[in-house]
């Protein structure tokens, strides 16, 4: 694995950057970032099929975030080891796995459990789970992920600074144990920087984690209720202290406001649950985002209801809608399938719908990275984040007009 | 079809229907040769049997006989889709011809809406042929029945399938007494009520349903029989209705079943087949093979790093066909006896059946110890 910053946008302060992570051999076209990790569960994505999976754009979609915590319970590491790891086991030998434990979905990082010995998970069947280094280092190796994050105690918003602050001591004394754990010496392994809403700790935390021997970084701690305004002040403070030629992959900003967020800050890899909780609910993506191409704020009207954001596919003005969810979308679901069939899908409740839905709402949440990718090329990021966050509340403004 | 080693022992993840409908579909379906899928009408054209014994070989509006009617029933309903597979996965796979359940069509979304979209191939985007079945199954009343014969079939004209089922009077076919005369005669009626109510007999086919008797109706389907009678009495009535139907109209023996039950039937000379097993088995995580069925659930599979299929290429239909266009049907039998019953246990009314049909398995049963 090889990165390299090839674009920053420089001038007035700006942080966000173009990178390239090169993850196969020297023919392989290198991914750009910033990017989406594609959320996983035991590596594969929720819904989306292999064979689907490898009709989205590539190289985007050979980037996916696992969980470790996933195949704790079956196949044993030694089966995973005598497969040969994630990519043999799941056949998906040209992707880069990128390993972190916590996973928004299913193992929530919960504070309260974790004590030395280890970091606690909450799980959707209600069970928490404690894990040792050891024990998470044993994982590590056997599914041989391309980059894994050392453990971390996430902390959330709220905790007292006495807490917050073992959590950073906590937090380094791990990274050193995996580092010290890890057959490859730390080769593939992001440290980790913690420090919850205290500035303070947020530096330095960095400015330690910066010192250690690992190829990246990995900012843990974001989305647990941190205040949305203190936000940038926090993470400006974790990246003015790592080296600008590493790469940065962070956790819990989910929505394209946060990721805009996250980008204006210097960050490269965003994991992101968005897309999950989108097509669970029946939504699908129609934001537009090749929005630097008009010249003024007056986007063309789309004729549905409510925010251009996404559409509901249950209502039932799409019973007979024989459009596909939007117009010259690439994707598998709208070369091949109209709103009206994924209603009736979603109303009779066939897990089909949750198909097509994942690979429209990926394929349309990977244009939006490439999008803000070409504005950071073309200089264009801050413009290019300010229009988007206007045309999103448009909807709420032109309602307000005419009541 | 390629073959591909997927390691399938991380359970639970990919989804347990996607992944044993997968396997059950490689095992039984064929790729398809290059039939030309127009849209309807189809032509029910059969030439006369390939070889002699029960087997036969026929086209279907190139839907090739034999053919594993794939079932798209999931929680015994069929709602305009294969569960969790896309169009295209199925078309890989060689599924030629889908199931559809007329009630819940009807239901949701709704037979007009669908007429109005321009039919149920264009809603779902499915380029080869349909089915509907008459609705009549998830009636509770007889009166009921009475007053949907024609609306079952108007509704089915609206949807739009290639093939469309009569309503028929469900009966058993292994219970005697006046009910069963009392349902044939009923069946019949209907079947000319149909017949009348059928507004495109050129662009879709009818089919009648045979319900305790053998009587001429367009095309024929054995009904009744999916009902968990013994199998010594199901082969037979499966073998009087083979030999009583016309040779040159496709008998399509509904709810069948099994794989073994499929190679019984076909020895005896039937065509076509829906089964809701593929689908129910997979959402139960079971995976379909050569040797019967794996339960990917079982803790035992947990650590398996073996492939779940290692022939892994579509065993039942490619080579059922094939082996009765080359005349080697009763080679074939044998093998997949073999497979299934490797200690020559084979049940005595497979036995039975495959001798009325002609096919010699006598070296895959064990010899008699007297």
């Amino acid at each position: 694995m090889r990165f390299a910053v090839t674009r920053a946008c420089g001038g007035g302060g700006g942080r966000a950057r173009v990178g390239a992570l090169y993850i196969g051999g020297c023919t392989t076209a290198p991914i750009e970032t910033p990017s989406l990790l594609i959320s996983t569960r035991k590596g594969l994505p929720t819904f989306v099929s292999r064979d689907h999976l490898a009709t989205l754009p590539t190289p985007d979609s050979l980037l996916l975030h696992v969980s470790p915590l996933h195949f704790l319970d079956c196949p044993s590491s030694k089966t995973i080891s005598n497969i040969g790891g994630l990519h043999r086991m799941l056949g998906l030998h040209e992707h880069f796995f990128v390993a972190a434990p916590r996973d928004s979905l299913e193992s929530l990082p919960e504070s309260e459990g974790t004590n030395k010995l280890g970091a606690s998970f909450e799980t959707p069947c209600g069970r928490r789970l404690v894990i040792k280094p050891s024990a998470y280092v044993e994982k590590i190796a056997s599914l041989k992920p391309n980059l894994w994050a050392s453990m971390a105690d996430e902390v959330p918003a709220w905790v007292s600074e006495k807490r917050n602050k073992t959590s950073v001591d906590r937090t380094l004394r791990w990274l050193d144990e995996c580092l010290a754990l890890d057959p490859a010496s730390g080769k593939t392994m992001l440290g980790v920087v913690v420090g919850g809403s205290n500035i303070e700790e947020r530096k330095h935390c960095a400015i330690e984690v910066a010192t250690r021997n690992v190829p990246g970084f990995w900012i843990g701690g974001f989305g647990l209720g941190e205040n949305v305004e203190e936000r940038s002040a926090l993470l400006n403070a974790v990246t003015d202290n790592l080296p600008e030629e590493k790469v940065r992959f962070i956790s819990g900003l989910s929505l394209p406001e946060e990721v805009l967020q996250g980008v204006a800050s210097g960050i490269d890899l965003f994991d992101s649950t968005y897309i999950y909780h989108l097509t669970l609910g029946g939504f699908a993506l129609i934001f537009p985002f090749k929005i630097l191409d008009h010249n003024n704020l007056d986007f063309q009207l789309d004729d549905t209801v409510g925010d251009r954001t996404k559409i509901n596919l249950r209502a039932t003005i799409y019973r007979k809608d024989t459009t596909p969810i939007v117009a010259n979308c690439s994707c598998f679901t709208c070369q091949n399938h109209t709103r009206a069939y994924i209603n009736h899908l979603l109303n009779v409740h066939e897990m089909l719908a949750h198909i097509l839905l994942e690979i429209h709402n990926t394929h349309h949440y990977l244009g939006f990275f490439r999008a803000m990718r070409e504005a950071i090329k073309g200089g264009k990021f801050d413009l290019f984040r300010h229009r988007f966050i206007e045309s999103r509340r448009i909807h709420l403004t032109s309602a307000v007009l005419c009541s | 079809m390629t073959t591909t080693t997927k390691f399938r022992v991380v359970t639970g993840k990919l989804h347990p229907v996607q992944l044993a409908l997968e396997c059950f579909c490689e095992c039984f379906m064929q790729k398809p040769p290059s039939f030309p899928f127009s849209d309807p009408p189809p032509e029910l054209s059969r030439p006369p049997p390939a070889k002699g014994e029960g087997e036969r070989v026929g086209v279907v509006q190139g839907v090739p006989a034999s053919y594993f009617l794939f079932d798209n029933k999931g929680c015994d309903f069929t709602l305009g889709t294969i569960k969790g597979l896309t169009n295209n996965q199925l078309e890989e796979i060689g599924c030629q011809i889908i199931l559809g359940n007329t009630y819940h069509l009807a239901l949701r979304p709704g037979a007009e809406l669908i007429d109005d979209l321009g039919g149920l191939h264009k809603f779902m985007n499915w380029k080869r042929a349909l089915l509907t079945d008459s609705g009549g199954f998830q009636m509770v009343s007889l009166l009921h029945l009475a007053d949907i014969t024609e609306q079952g079939v108007t509704f089915q004209n609206k949807i739009g399938a290639d093939i469309i089922m009569a309503l028929d009077d469900v009966v058993k076919t292994t219970i005697t007494g006046p009910r069963i005369e009392e349902a044939m005669y009923r069946t019949l009626r209907w079947i000319d009520r149909c017949i009348a109510a059928h507004k495109r007999p050129d662009a879709q086919n009818l089919f009648g349903i045979v319900q305790g008797g053998l009587d001429p109706v367009l095309s024929y389907a054995i009904g009744g029989l999916a009902g968990g009678e013994d199998k010594d009495s199901f082969w037979r009535v499966v073998a009087q209705c083979t030999a009583a139907l016309p040779e040159d109209k496709p008998r399509y023996v509904m709810g069948v079943g099994y794989p073994l039950d499929i190679v019984v039937c076909s020895a005896l000379g039937a065509d076509m087949y829906d089964c809701v097993y593929p689908t129910r088995t997979a959402r139960f995580g079971t995976a379909l093979v050569p040797e019967g069925v794996l339960r990917l659930k079982n803790q035992a599979m947990a650590n398996d790093e073996r492939p779940i299929d290692s022939t892994c290429t579509c065993m039942l239909s490619k080579d059922l066909h094939t082996s009765i266009v080359e005349g080697q049907f009763p080679e074939f039998v044998q093998r997949f006896l073999r497979a299934q019953f490797p200690k020559g246990n084979v049940p005595q009314w497979v036995c039975n059946a495959m001798e009325v049909a002609g096919v010699d398995i006598s070296t895959c049963c064990a010899p008699i110890t007297s």
